[in-house]
C-alpha cells in the first residue's frame, strides 16, 4: 500500500504536537511526511518565552529535535515557508520554489501579534513579542534604551513587561481598557494584580488609547494618548492581542471568519475536506483559541482523522492558572458572572494580597466561574467542580474562605472525580486515562507520566495526579508504601525528625525503638547519613561504623577493581604551588592515576586499601584536609577567578567560594551537594548547574538553588537577588538544613524541588519569610555542623585502631594478587580481563 | 568419606571487626570473614565479588532480609547470603562459603571450601 503523502505547514508549538501525537498513534509509518517551519528553528516553548530573558538558551525552550523528527522519517525544511496551496493539483509550493504534491494537507501557521495601526507604529524600536527572532531584536532595543512600553495589559503583555523588566529598563504597560487582563478577571481582581504589579516596579497605565507615536525629547519615542496624556519611551513593545495567520487559506479559496480564522469543523477539517487546520490559525463555532492546550486538543483531533479514528473536537475550556511576574492568577469559567442569576461570592485580604471569588448558579449547585489573585490554592479543585459540573458543598464560600483551625480541609478528594474528569489540561489526560495506566501496570507518578504524558506539560496538575495515582493504587490493593525499607516502616523524613526530636544517637537506639532485624544496605547508610547531618560525630566510630558503605568506611571513593581514590579538598579550587607539587610527589611516590576534576581538585587513582593510610598521612602533613569526595555530602564550590584578577569580576568569587566551602565541609545530606561562585554575570564558574550557585551582581549576589548538571541536567532556580554576604550565607544555611530535613533518601537538591509541593515559591516562603516558623532552627542546626567539624583523615590517622582496619588481610601483608595495571599515555590503567589473563608487564 | 576436618588459625577476634567485614589469606584464596557477636559467630565467604571481578566483599555493609543475612557487594549492591553463599538477586550465583570456629581469642577456619568448587556457576 503506497503511503498518503501529508504535508504539514507550520512547526510551532501545535504543530510539534501534531508529529508527536501522530508518532504516538503508532501511524506515522504509513504517512509521507513533509513539514515546512517558517522559522529558523524547530518548534520552541512560547508559553516560557520569557525565560529567554533570566538565562533559558533557545536550546532550553526546544520541542522539537532534529535527531527526533529524523528517527520519526520526516522530510523536514527548516527555514522554508510555504506561500502558496494549490487545491485543484493538491500542490503546495515554497520560497524556495519547492513544489510539492500532498493527498492531506494539516495547517498549523499559529498567529501573529497585532499591532494596531497608529501612527508611527512602524517606527525603529516598535517591536513585538512572539519568536526568539522578536526577543533577539528586544534584547539589542534594550540594550540602547532606559524605559520600555508594553503595549496591552492581557496575559501576554504582562509577560512581555516581566522581560523587560529583566532587562533592567524602566518599564511600563499602557492597556486600553480600564483593567489588566480585561478578559479573565474582573475589576477587584484587576486592581489587586495591579497593586501587586507596580509593587514590583512596572508602571500601569489603564484607559489608555493610544492616539499616535513620535520623536520624544528624553527618549526616542514619545507616546501621546487620547486623553492628552504623553509617555516618553526608548522602546514600544506591541502585545494587543493575535490574529490568525490565514493568508494561505485565504489565497486558495479555503473559508474564512468575518474576523479571521480558518474555519474548521468538529474534525479540525477546513472548507477543502483533504485540508486540517489546527491551533490559533484555526476558527471552530466562531471562535479562536489562543492557548496552547486546546491547539494540542486539535492536533490531536487531526490525528484521529487521518488515521481513522472518531474524535472530535468539542471547544476547549479556557481557565488559566498563570503566575505574572511571581504573582499566581487564576480564572476560571465564567469569571466575570455573565450567566444570568449568577452569583457571586469574594474574599478579598488585602494584607495578604489575596483575592478569590467564586461565580455560582442560581440555585448555588454549580460553580460557574472564579478568580484567584495572589493565592492559586485551590485551582484545581475548583476546576474540577466547574468541568464536572460536581455539586457544590451546601456553603460554597468554605472553599474560597481561608481555613480556620480545626476545619476541615476544603479540597475535593480524586475518588468524588468522574472518569471524565481531566487532569492534565495541557495534554488532555482524564481520569479515566490515568486509572487505565495505572491497570495497565504503572506503579508510580513518573511511570503515569511517561505513559499518558500527564504533568509533562506546565505542571500544574502534578499534585492532583500524584493523589490520583496513589489514590489508584491503593484502590487496586496495591500498598503504597513509603517504608525506607523492610526495617523502617518510616519514610527518611519520618526518621529524620524521630531521630531529632527524640536525641537519637545510634542506629540500635533506632532500630530497638521503631525498627525491626538488623537493618540493610538501605537504611544504614540513610540512617548514618542522618546521624551525621544532626550530630555530626566521627563517622567511623565503632557505632557509626557498620552503616557507612564502603567509600565513608574507608574514606575514599572505590574504583572498579577494588582500588581507591584519594582527593584531597581543594577549597574554592584555589591552591598554592608547593601543595601542588606535594599532590604531584604522592602521585608520583604511589604512581597513582592523577586527573583534573570537574570540581576543581585533583584525583588521584589506583591506591590500594593498605596505602590509604600513609598517603594521607602525608597529605595532611603538608596542610591538606579530607575533600569528602566518597561521602554523599559537601562537596565542591568551583569558583571562577573573580574581581582579584579577572578584567570583568564584579566581586571577589574566589574568596566567598573558599569560605563558602570551608564553613559547610563535612556536611552529610541525602546526596552530594555541589556549589559554585561565578564573579560576573558571564558565570565562568556554572552556577547555574549547581545545587547551590551564586553569582555576583553590581548590588551583591545573586542566589540559585537546586539545579544540577549530571544525568538529569536542571538549570537552577533563582531564589533571591542582591544579597549581602550575610544574609547569602543565612538563607543557604536554611535552605540546606531543610533539604536535609525534607529529602528523601539519595535525592538530589534538583529532585526534590521537583517534587517539593508549592515548589521554588514555598521553600522561599520557608527560608525567606519563615512561613514555618523553623528559621532559626534549621540555622542553630547547621551552626552546630559548622562548630563540631573535624577533619576525618587527620583523626584516623591519628588513631591506631582506626588505621587496623586499612589492610587487604587480617593475616598476611601481600598485597591483592587481582589489582594489575598496564600503563597507558604515561600512567597506569587498571588491567582488562584479557590482560590479566596473558603474561604482560606490570606496572607499579 | 569427607577427610577428617582440620582447623587452621587465621586471626583473632581483636582482628575482626564487630558486625562487618574483613578479608583473610587462607591458602591463597581470598575469604571474607564477617563477625556478628550476637550469634557469636563468624561468617566466611568468597572475597571474590563475580559481578564486579574484583576483591571486595569484605567491604560490603551486612544487612539482613527476613532471617538471612547477607553481604551487599559495596561495587554494584548484589546481595549474596552469608550462610548459603547464594547470590539473593541471582541464585545462578554461589558463592564458596567456609566453615569457621571461634576458638577462645582465636578464629579458626576449615580452609576446605563448604561447596564444591564444581557447583560454582560462571556470571
Amino acid at each position: 500500500m503506497s503511503k498518503t503523502r501529508l504535508v504539514v505547514v507550520g512547526n510551532g508549538m501545535v504543530g510539534h504536537q501534531f508529529l508527536q501525537s501522530l508518532a504516538d498513534s503508532g501511524h506515522m509509518a504509513a504517512f509521507d511526511v513533509t513539514v515546512f517551519c517558517e522559522e529558523p528553528r524547530l518548534a520552541y516553548d512560547r508559553v516560557y518565552l520569557s525565560a529567554w530573558f533570566s538565562g533559558s538558551t533557545a536550546e532550553d525552550l526546544a520541542l522539537g529535535q532534529i535527531d527526533q523528527y529524523r528517527a520519526w522519517g520526516l522530510d523536514v525544511r527548516i527555514g522554508e515557508k510555504v506561500v502558496e496551496i494549490n487545491r485543484d493539483d493538491r500542490l503546495v509550493v515554497s520560497d524556495k520554489g519547492t513544489t510539492l504534491s500532498y493527498d492531506k494537507l494539516v495547517l498549523a501557521t499559529g498567529s501573529y501579534p497585532f499591532v494596531p495601526p497608529v501612527p508611527g507604529h512602524d517606527r525603529e524600536h516598535c517591536l513585538v513579542y512572539r519568536t526568539i527572532e522578536d526577543l533577539e531584536a528586544i534584547k539589542a532595543s534594550a540594550a540602547n534604551g532606559r524605559v520600555g512600553v508594553v503595549v496591552g495589559g492581557g496575559l501576554l503583555g504582562l509577560e512581555a513587561a516581566k522581560a523587560l523588566r529583566d532587562l533592567g529598563l524602566e518599564t511600563h504597560v499602557v492597556e486600553f481598557a480600564p483593567r489588566l487582563m480585561a478578559v479573565q478577571l474582573d475589576d477587584m481582581g484587576g486592581a489587586l494584580l495591579r497593586a501587586k504589579i507596580e509593587a514590583l516596579g512596572v508602571q500601569v497605565h489603564t484607559g489608555c488609547n493610544t492616539q499616535r507615536i513620535v520623536d520624544g525629547e528624553r527618549c526616542v519615542h514619545r507616546m501621546e494618548f487620547a486623553d492628552g496624556a504623553t509617555l516618553e519611551t526608548d522602546l514600544v513593545l506591541f502585545s494587543a492581542g493575535i490574529r490568525p495567520r490565514d493568508q494561505l487559506a485565504r489565497a486558495c479559496g479555503l473559508a474564512v471568519g468575518e474576523r479571521g480564522g480558518i474555519v474548521i469543523d468538529n474534525h479540525c477539517r477546513t472548507s477543502d475536506a483533504q485540508i486540517y487546520a489546527i491551533g490559533e490559525c484555526a476558527l471552530w463555532d466562531g471562535r479562536i483559541f489562543g492557548l496552547v492546550a486546546p491547539g494540542y486538543a486539535m492536533a490531536k483531533v487531526a490525528v484521529s482523522g487521518l488515521t481513522g479514528g472518531e474524535e472530535v473536537f468539542t471547544g476547549a475550556d479556557m481557565s488559566t492558572r498563570l503566575k505574572l511576574m511571581g504573582v499566581d492568577v487564576c480564572s476560571i469559567g465564567d469569571a466575570q458572572g455573565r450567566t444570568p442569576g449568577a452569583k457571586n461570592y469574594t474574599w478579598l485580604d488585602e494584607s495578604a494580597g489575596t483575592y478569590k471569588k467564586l461565580v455560582v448558579s442560581a440555585d448555588k449547585k454549580q460553580l460557574l466561574g472564579a478568580i484567584l489573585v495572589g493565592d492559586a490554592e485551590g485551582y484545581g479543585t475548583l476546576l474540577q467542580y466547574m468541568l464536572n459540573a460536581i455539586e457544590l458543598p451546601a456553603h460554597p464560600e468554605t472553599l474560597i474562605l481561608p481555613s480556620l483551625e480545626g476545619a476541615p480541609a476544603a479540597g475535593l478528594g480524586v475518588a468524588a472525580l468522574p472518569e471524565s474528569a481531566q487532569i492534565c489540561s495541557c495534554h488532555d489526560v482524564s481520569k479515566g486515562d490515568v486509572q487505565r495506566a495505572v491497570g495497565g501496570g504503572c506503579c508510580s507518578v513518573a511511570d503515569v507520566k511517561r505513559a499518558t504524558r500527564a504533568g509533562t506539560g506546565c505542571g500544574g496538575c502534578v499534585p492532583l495526579l500524584t493523589s490520583l495515582v496513589n489514590h489508584e493504587l491503593e484502590s487496586l490493593g496495591v500498598e503504597v508504601s513509603h517504608d525506607l525499607c523492610e526495617h523502617f516502616p518510616y519514610t527518611r523524613q519520618d526518621l529524620y525528625n524521630l531521630i531529632r526530636v527524640e536525641g537519637i544517637q545510634s542506629f540500635e537506639q533506632l532500630l530497638a525503638r521503631y525498627g525491626r532485624g538488623k537493618g540493610c544496605h538501605i537504611c544504614k547508610p540513610a540512617v548514618g547519613s542522618i546521624l551525621a547531618s544532626c550530630w555530626n560525630d566521627y563517622v567511623l566510630d565503632p557505632k557509626h561504623l557498620i552503616l557507612q558503605d564502603t567509600n565513608d568506611t574507608f574514606l575514599a571513593n572505590m574504583q572498579k577493581d577494588g582500588t581507591y581514590s584519594v582527593v584531597p579538598r581543594i577549597a574554592g579550587g584555589e591552591i598554592t604551588p608547593d601543595k601542588l607539587i606535594v599532590l604531584g610527589e604522592v602521585a608520583r611516590d604511589y604512581n597513582l592515576y592523577t586527573k583534573i576534576t570537574g570540581g576543581q581538585r585533583v584525583d588521584l587513582f589506583g591506591a590500594r586499601l593498605e596505602q590509604l593510610p600513609a598517603i594521607w598521612r602525608r597529605l595532611i602533613d603538608a596542610g591538606f584536609e579530607t575533600g569528602h569526595a566518597y561521602g554523599k555530602s559537601v562537596r565542591t564550590v568551583k569558583s571562577c577567578v573573580g574581581s582579584t584578577w579577572c578584567r570583568f569580576g564584579v566581586d571577589d568569587s574566589v574568596g566567598l567560594a573558599i569560605d563558602i566551602e570551608n564553613r559547610y565541609k563535612g556536611l552529610r545530606a541525602p546526596h552530594k551537594i555541589k556549589f559554585a561562585v561565578s564573579g560576573c554575570t558571564r558565570e565562568c564558574a556554572e552556577a547555574q548547574s549547581k545545587d547551590i550557585g551564586v553569582i555576583a551582581t553590581e548590588n551583591g549576589w545573586n542566589l540559585y538553588v537546586c539545579g544540577n548538571g549530571g544525568m538529569k541536567p536542571r538549570h537552577a532556580d533563582l531564589f533571591a537577588t542582591d544579597l549581602d554576604r550575610e544574609t547569602l550565607i543565612k538563607y543557604i544555611d536554611r535552605v540546606l538544613m531543610f533539604y536535609i530535613r525534607t529529602a528523601d533518601r539519595l535525592q538530589r537538591t534538583s529532585v526534590w524541588m521537583e517534587n517539593l509541593e508549592g515548589g521554588l515559591d514555598y521553600l522561599r516562603d520557608v527560608v525567606i519569610n519563615d512561613s514555618l516558623g523553623v528559621a532559626e532552627e534549621l540555622e542553630r542546626q547547621m551552626a552546630h555542623v559548622v562548630e563540631t567539624y573535624e577533619c576525618e583523615w587527620k583523626k584516623t590517622v591519628n588513631d591506631a585502631d582506626a588505621v587496623k582496619r586499612f589492610r587487604q588481610f587480617v593475616n598476611s601483608d601481600q598485597p591483592d594478587s587481582n589489582v594489575v595495571f598496564v600503563e597507558e599515555r604515561g600512567q597506569i590503567r587498571p588491567a582488562r580481563p584479557e590482560e590479566k589473563a596473558e603474561p604482560i608487564v606490570m606496572v607499579g | 568419606m569427607p577427610a577428617a576436618q582440620q582447623w587452621i588459625h587465621v586471626c583473632n577476634i581483636d582482628d575482626l571487626v564487630a558486625d562487618s567485614g574483613v578479608c583473610a589469606l587462607v591458602e591463597e584464596r581470598q575469604v571474607a570473614l564477617f563477625y556478628v557477636p550476637d550469634q557469636r559467630r563468624v561468617y566466611a565467604i568468597d572475597n571474590f565479588d563475580p559481578v564486579g571481578q574484583a576483591n571486595v566483599l569484605s567491604r560490603g555493609l551486612i544487612g539482613s532480609e527476613g532471617d538471612c543475612l547477607f553481604v551487599a557487594s559495596p561495587l554494584y549492591k548484589e546481595r549474596y547470603c552469608l550462610d548459603s553463599g547464594v547470590c539473593l538477586d541471582n541464585d545462578a550465583v554461589v558463592l564458596d562459603t567456609w566453615k569457621t570456629r571461634i576458638d577462645g581469642d582465636s578464629l579458626l577456619i576449615d580452609p576446605r571450601p563448604r561447596q564444591p568448587v564444581a557447583m560454582r556457576k560462571a556470571v
